[in-house]
């Protein structure tokens, strides 16, 4: 079995795989790392979307092979403690969630999608950018207020990180 | 109100654990020891299995079994069942063909299990899973429900000539045949209900595990109703007796309906665990979700309305044929009969009805409940009839919807239901003034100077929820009684552990039951825990479906607070040395009225316990009381829906460009989760108006059998929604709610539809409305727009 190395959430990891496993059945099934979802079996859904090198990436997409020594972050990583991440805190605040199922993969995008276009995303914007993600319970509404109002949030983490 | 109480907009207690990735579905779970199982499906939607050849799979790589319909007949393992006996107009019950887990002998649709491979990994599993040898004898298919019951076509069923379930029927033909004699005007409408795929995004799944130490069964399920699950695998497929089961629902990622069902796959993983003596796990891939998961809707349909002078509405009469696919699944016979016909009279005086339904099998996967299930194919009929009527009677659709609006309450309609309360003018009123339909011409006038269509809709709708008394169902058929129960222990320390037969996979009630319980023992919510999907914790429940945890669930709950309530202050009497008529409670505070004397909840829940003030023969120690809810009656949330679309002639393609609901859904525990549902709903309902259709060829293949051919909803097919309500609290039960959950998937189809049809004056044009149909219809329409 081949060896893959990479680092995820911050740690080194080393395993032996078979060939054929994907990225989302290694972090999923060798690292227990269950917060990434899978919705489907065509890249269409989103709920298994991760940061691969600081991309979001559909983790169902690629071996694991593929992300040999590449930096991937999960939803695991997202929270400093207990402190949620602005974009997880806006989905609480703003009811961007039913069931949960795609909102790992949701939270991920928007977070990749705020480091693409910034931190004012207008309506238009974020329904296109959310073209890979599937969500059957909420109608998108929230999960739109939920990004634009975490773009925000984060806009002023930021701000504030950089004056500390 | 209190910040945590009734109607407060709550932030959800469940969501910390979603947002953190910490959920816990059961695809997360993994046993120790677990095993992985297969399911091979018949690639033929009808055939005769002549010989399964299971030789070389075995020897295969991890393999640890390899099983078939005749081991599993082999066992005595009982078939599936259909819980709801519908009887033919001529008396007959209705024809439920044997529906073994496995199939056996015969598949009946492409996707009918035909053996099972469990192996030490899933990777294993399907390798073997290719050396099993299946010979198949194809025999001819019928998918269409409109023509499997023509003579001549495929059998399906021995049981079932002409692949008829049953033919039902529901109202007076006599009285609608006179009405319909003497009418001024009749709409007539045929209609095509399309076959939809609910796709929660959590495929569903299962693990079981056989102890066989204490001979217990346990089976970790993606299920919507644990109990039910349990009592069905019991009683009926007799896996094992009903107090050796244990089912637990862990974090369910949706359900709409699907996850309602006893599948075969459950019943399968628990029986191999026995087999191989160690857990068994089962996740869906999404592309066998379409094939093993229940579809929904697939009616046809021909229904008129009859009108007398000045738009009077006489009566109305609808032939409907559904679709219940090759088997008969759990709940599918009441979906197109008591959940259908029963709403026919919609939000109208109609004096009388009457309705024929023909159940029928195809070579397809079989059809049940989904979100809305019957009311959503009711209110297209009458809504779409309506808005017809409308401009065949050159009316204004507000005023002819306003002038046959029932007015008192309560009205008994000709179709069962008797309705308690509403007030659908002044919903209908609301959403008028939200949607701007006054400044609609001018909106109009503008997007013609561009080369655009516009057109408004109107949907005004009623669901019948809150599903159900006990005792009318049991007299229409149903196998279950449809309470619900409720736990509430209180700890010595005053936290407080609800426990529930509801289910909640995306509902939130492990906030709303919270905010309930926090307004009436006054304290916090946070001191609050809601214990639901365990059928060793929950003693016995009937589960979430039908916008039923609100109105049928909570109810329950609030019967046995009184019981907490009560037996709190017979110990609050034994600590304040007080006569127990005296003692006053509020805000979380017992008080001795007329004097100073008080004593906080926590102490109250403490003296519970350690028994200190008060004799055994005078009081029973501790603070737990149960208690089950059966409903009075169906509760009818209603509203009015307004849809406005601008159509590109040149494309067919239609973009959304406002829609206003206002719902009446009574009593409102947590306006940001029912605004939440609210958006759900019509994103199923827009889904199912203008996108989604489940697609056969005429061998049986599912040809929208992907995400990549099925076309699911996605952030830019939806507008921003607007959502108002309006209140008349329900009679039927302590806190006025009628539910919200459906209302959306129930409304937004007709309101899609009558604006589209109201955009290109024409009423040619069936579901899904995807731009090459509309651009047909324009095409087939274009004298009429020429001559404009």
């Amino acid at each position: 079995m081949p060896r893959v190395s990479l680092t995820v959430n911050g740690k080194a990891v080393t395993a032996d795989v078979e060939s054929r496993t994907l990225l989302v059945q290694f972090l999923r099934e060798n690292l227990r790392l269950t917060g990434t979802h899978v919705g489907c079996d065509t890249s269409q859904c989103g709920c298994c979307v991760v940061h691969v090198d600081g991309r979001a990436v559909k983790s169902c997409t690629i071996l694991v092979q593929q992300a040999e020594g590449a930096d991937v972050k999960t939803i695991e990583s997202l929270a400093v403690g207990d402190t949620l991440h602005p974009m997880q805190e806006a989905f609480r605040q703003n009811h961007g969630l039913q069931c949960g199922f795609c909102t790992p993969g949701m939270i991920m995008t928007a977070v990749d999608l705020v480091a693409r276009k910034g931190h004012d995303l207008d309506d238009k914007t974020i329904r296109e950018e959310l073209e890979g993600n599937l969500c059957r319970c909420t109608g998108y509404h929230n999960i739109v207020k939920s990004i634009a109002a975490g773009a925000k949030a984060m806009a002023a983490t930021t701000t504030a990180q950089a004056a500390e | 109100m209190s910040a945590t109480g009734i109607g407060a907009a709550v932030r959800r207690k469940e969501d910390y654990r979603f947002i953190t990735g910490k959920g816990q579905y059961t695809d997360d779970i993994s046993r120790p020891g677990q095993t992985h199982i297969h399911f091979l499906r018949s690639p033929h939607a009808h055939a005769k299995i002549t010989s399964i050849d299971t030789a070389s799979a075995k020897t295969m790589p991890g393999v640890l079994a390899v099983l078939t319909g005749a081991d599993l007949a082999g066992d005595k393992i009982g078939n599936l069942i259909c819980g709801w006996m519908i009887h033919s107009k001529d008396g007959t019950p209705m024809k439920m063909a044997p529906h073994p887990a496995i199939a056996h002998g015969k598949a009946c649709y492409a996707g009918d299990p035909v053996a099972v491979v469990i192996a030490e990994t899933l990777g294993q599993a399907r390798d073997a899973a290719e050396k099993i040898e299946v010979d198949y004898e194809v025999l001819p298919a019928v998918v269409d429900p409109a023509k499997t019951q023509e003579a001549g076509a495929p059998q399906i069923h021995e049981v079932a000539p002409q692949n008829t379930i049953f033919q039902w029927h529901l109202g007076e033909a006599a009285a609608v045949d006179a009405a319909f004699a003497s009418a001024k005007h009749v709409t007539k409408l045929d209609i095509v209900n399309n076959r939809l795929v609910p796709n929660a995004m959590e495929p569903r799944a299962a693990i079981g595990e056989y102890d066989s130490g204490t001979q217990n069964f346990t089976l970790w399920n993606t299920t919507q109703n644990p109990h039910v699950a349990r009592l069905v695998i019991a009683a009926f497929v007799g896996m094992a007796p009903e107090h050796k089961l244990r089912v637990i629902a862990p974090d369910v990622g949706g359900g709409f309906g699907s996850k309602i069902f006893i599948y075969p796959e459950e019943v399968v993983c628990l029986w191999a665990s026995k087999k191989v003596g160690r857990p068994v796990k089962w996740v869906c891939e999404r592309a066998e979700a379409f094939l093993a998961d229940a579809h929904g809707r697939d009616h046809v349909t021909h229904a008129e309305l009859a009108f007398g002078e000045g738009g009077k509405m006489t009566a109305l009469r609808a032939k409907t044929i559904a679709n219940l696919g090759a088997y008969m699944s759990t709940f599918s016979s009441s979906i197109p009969t008591y959940l259908y016909a029963t709403l026919l009279s919609g939000q109208y005086d109609l004096p009388a009805i009457y309705c024929e339904v023909d159940a029928v099998y195809t070579n397809t996967v079989p059809v049940d409940a989904y979100r809305g299930a019957g009311r959503p194919e009711a209110t297209f009929v009458v809504e779409r009839l309506v808005e017809v009527a409308a401009r065949e009677l050159h009316m204004d659709p507000v005023e002819l919807r306003r002038k046959n609006f029932v007015k008192s309450f309560p009205h008994q309609t000709p179709v069962i239901m008797n309705y308690d309360v509403g007030d659908y003018d002044a919903s209908m009123r609301k959403a008028m003034e939200i949607a701007d339909v006054n400044g609609f011409a001018a909106r109009r006038r503008e997007a013609e100077k561009r080369g655009k269509l516009r057109g408004l809709g109107y949907s005004t709708y009623i669901e019948a929820c809150g599903i159900a008394p006990s005792q009318a169902v049991g007299s229409l058929g149903a196998g279950v009684g449809l309470w619900e129960s409720a736990e509430v222990r209180v700890n010595p320390t005053g936290s407080v552990e609800v426990l529930t037969g509801s289910h909640s996979h995306g509902q939130g009630h492990e906030t709303t039951f919270a905010q309930l319980v926090s307004e009436r023992l006054g304290i916090p919510i946070e001191n609050v825990s809601i214990v639901h999907g365990d059928t060793d914790k929950v003693q016995f429940g009937m589960g979430t479906y039908g916008s039923r945890s609100g109105a049928v669930g909570m109810s329950a709950i609030v019967k046995a607070l009184e019981k907490v309530e009560a037996k709190a202050k017979k110990v609050a009497s034994h600590l304040m040395e007080a006569a127990e008529s005296d003692i006053v409670f509020k805000d979380g505070q017992f008080t001795v009225a007329g004097t100073d004397k008080s004593a906080a909840w926590a102490d109250v829940a403490l003296h519970a316990y350690i028994a200190h003030k008060f004799t055994g023969a005078q009081l029973e120690p501790g603070l737990k009381e149960g208690a089950f809810y059966d409903p009075t009656n169906f509760t009818f949330p209603a509203g009015c829906h307004i849809c406005e679309v601008e159509i590109d002639p040149e494309t067919g393609s239609t973009t959304i460009v406002g829609w206003t609901a206002v719902d009446d859904f009574g009593t409102i525990i947590n306006p940001m989760i029912v605004e939440g549902q609210v958006h759900g709903g019509i994103a199923q309902g827009v889904g199912q108006a203008l996108m989604e259709n489940a697609v056969y060829d005429k061998d049986g293949q599912l040809m929208s059998g992907s995400f990549m051919d099925y076309s699911m909803p996605r952030a830019e097919n939806l507008p921003p929604l607007k959502i108002d309500t309006t209140v008349t609290p329900c009679p039927g039960n302590p806190l006025g709610i009628k539910g919200c959950g459906e209302a959306g998937a129930i409304a937004a189809p007709a309101a899609v539809i009558n604006a589209i049809t109201d955009a290109i004056r024409t009423e040619n044009l069936a579901m899904p409305a995807t731009a090459p149909a509309v651009w047909a219809a324009v095409r087939a329409a274009a004298p009429a727009l020429a001559a404009e």
